[in-house]
């Protein structure tokens, strides 16, 4: 029998709202789907998960405040007799020493209506569970006749300043732990600045015979040499917890993304040295368009062994950033710039670009992170072999 | 045109408001898109109106009006 919690989906998380459920009692399950929407400081995001088998009970209704670790349901697993009688009362060991549930919470609700039956946006059926609202009675304005948030505030839709709030709440997010990261985590900074001119110009002569949906960016370059890069250099790839560092075994860079209006998410993309920077790039475009949509997966937020942070195109030159805890390395890089350059015994207008690494002291020191800088300039000399 | 474009424009940024976006509006430097943003919104003006921009005239659709004037003239000259 496996209880399923509200997962951790960072450090600095404390509690998720359940917005949504996707299964109900009697659905199978496989390992990696997504089985509920929870509303974090960071936005909506996609729990998957971990076990298959069979649901038996949803303990949490949407528009719950669950504290990490709290139970969410129980899930059978595969093979697993089902409990005699008495449902919703079964052993549940993993409970034991678990936080207690804040509010809302259905320790033995028998039948939970079917999430989907209604189809109403997860911002309403918050909104509707916190009112007591049966959503059965609602009529939807919404596209398909679907119950919007509007449908089921009282008196109307009010400008409650949602998105706004959820922004400052993201930046109250990074504030945290960002903070614990500066007081906590003692950092260094070695920089290198390389010339670039060659892989711009080897993805402008690739990207001028591509149709746009086969380009290539900059960008997709930049994180596949930082990923194979780290593969030389254990430590900087890994978590610091409990007093040890634990090296990972596959890279999963995280991808630093700035939202519009200040909020920032770094969603990791799984063992990027294993992909061809084709795969590179549409994981990247992937996991871009659904962080400013506000839909990424749990696995998404938790699974990073470092962090990426690429200024782009048009931006700062040096970018020495700080680190994301557990993590124990960030790679900041900078945006291309004209310089001149020394080449042979010539010197040269080329665009080069300032990669500083910000690594943990007590994982490693200078002879690591200057093995990395030469790995990666080396690598981004021959873009053709990334 | 204006309109399609707009469309497109909000569909890769959904928190701009199309009413609010001015024709002299700089895409990247006014209304925040970054580069991935706008290779998404090249790729649906493509899979759109057939009309794929190479990298070099990205500068050409920096802004509404000019990505207005720059389809409305590739879209008439085929």
């Amino acid at each position: 029998m496996g209880l399923f919690v509200m997962p951790s989906l960072g450090s600095d998380m404390e509690s998720g709202t359940l917005a949504e459920w996707l299964i109900a009692p009697g659905d199978a399950v496989a390992r990696g789907d997504v089985v509920a929407v929870v509303e974090t400081q960071k936005g909506a995001i996609e729990i998957e998960c971990f076990e298959a088998g069979t649901v038996q009970e949803l303990k949490a209704r949407p528009g719950a405040v669950l504290p990490v670790g709290a139970p969410m349901a129980v899930i059978q697993a595969e093979g697993e007799e089902a409990p005699a009688a008495r449902p919703g009362s079964g052993p549940e060991p993993a409970a034991a020493g678990q936080p207690a549930l804040t509010q809302e919470t259905v320790p033995s609700a028998p039948a939970m209506p079917r999430a989907s039956a209604v189809r109403a946006s997860p911002a309403a059926r918050a909104r509707a569970a916190e009112l007591g609202l049966d959503l059965g009675a609602v009529t939807g304005s919404g596209p398909g006749g679907a119950i919007v948030l509007a449908d089921v505030e009282p008196g109307g839709m009010r400008d409650i300043g949602e998105p706004s709030s959820r922004l400052s709440e993201m930046r109250k997010a990074i504030a945290a732990a960002m903070t614990r990261s500066a007081q906590t985590i003692p950092h260094f900074f070695m920089s290198q600045t390389m010339d670039m001119q060659g892989a711009i110009d080897f993805l402008a002569g690739r990207n001028e015979k591509a149709p746009p949906a086969e380009r290539i960016l900059l960008g997709a370059v930049l994180l596949r040499a930082a990923a194979v890069a780290t593969q030389k250099v254990k430590t900087m790839n890994g978590h610091y917890t409990d007093g040890a560092f634990q090296p990972a075994g596959q890279v999963n860079p995280g991808l630093a993304v700035s939202l519009r209006g200040g909020g920032l998410v770094a969603p990791a993309l799984a063992d990027v040295p294993s992909m061809t920077l084709d795969e590179t790039m549409a994981a990247m475009r992937d996991v871009v368009s659904r962080a400013r949509a506000g839909r990424l997966k749990s696995s998404e937020m938790t699974r990073g062994t470092l962090t990426v942070s690429s200024l782009g195109a048009t931006s700062g030159e040096v970018m020495a950033g700080v680190i994301f805890p557990p993590q124990v390395a960030l790679i900041g890089i900078g945006a291309p710039q004209w310089r001149p350059w020394v080449a042979g015994d010539r010197i040269v207008p080329r665009q080069v670009i300032t990669v500083t690494v910000a690594a943990d002291h007590r994982v490693s020191g200078g002879r690591q992170t200057a093995k990395f800088l030469s790995e990666f300039e080396t690598l981004i000399s021959q873009p053709e072999a990334l | 045109m204006r309109a399609l474009f707009l469309e497109e424009l909000t569909r890769i940024a959904p928190d701009i408001d199309p009413a609010e976006v001015s024709d002299e509006d700089h895409l990247q430097d006014d209304l925040e898109l970054d580069s991935m943003d706008v290779l998404n919104l090249v790729t649906a003006l493509h899979l759109r109106l057939g009309i794929s921009i190479p990298e070099a005239d990205y500068t050409k659709i920096a802004t509404t009006a000019a990505a207005v004037r720059y389809l409305s003239a590739a879209a008439g000259g085929e």
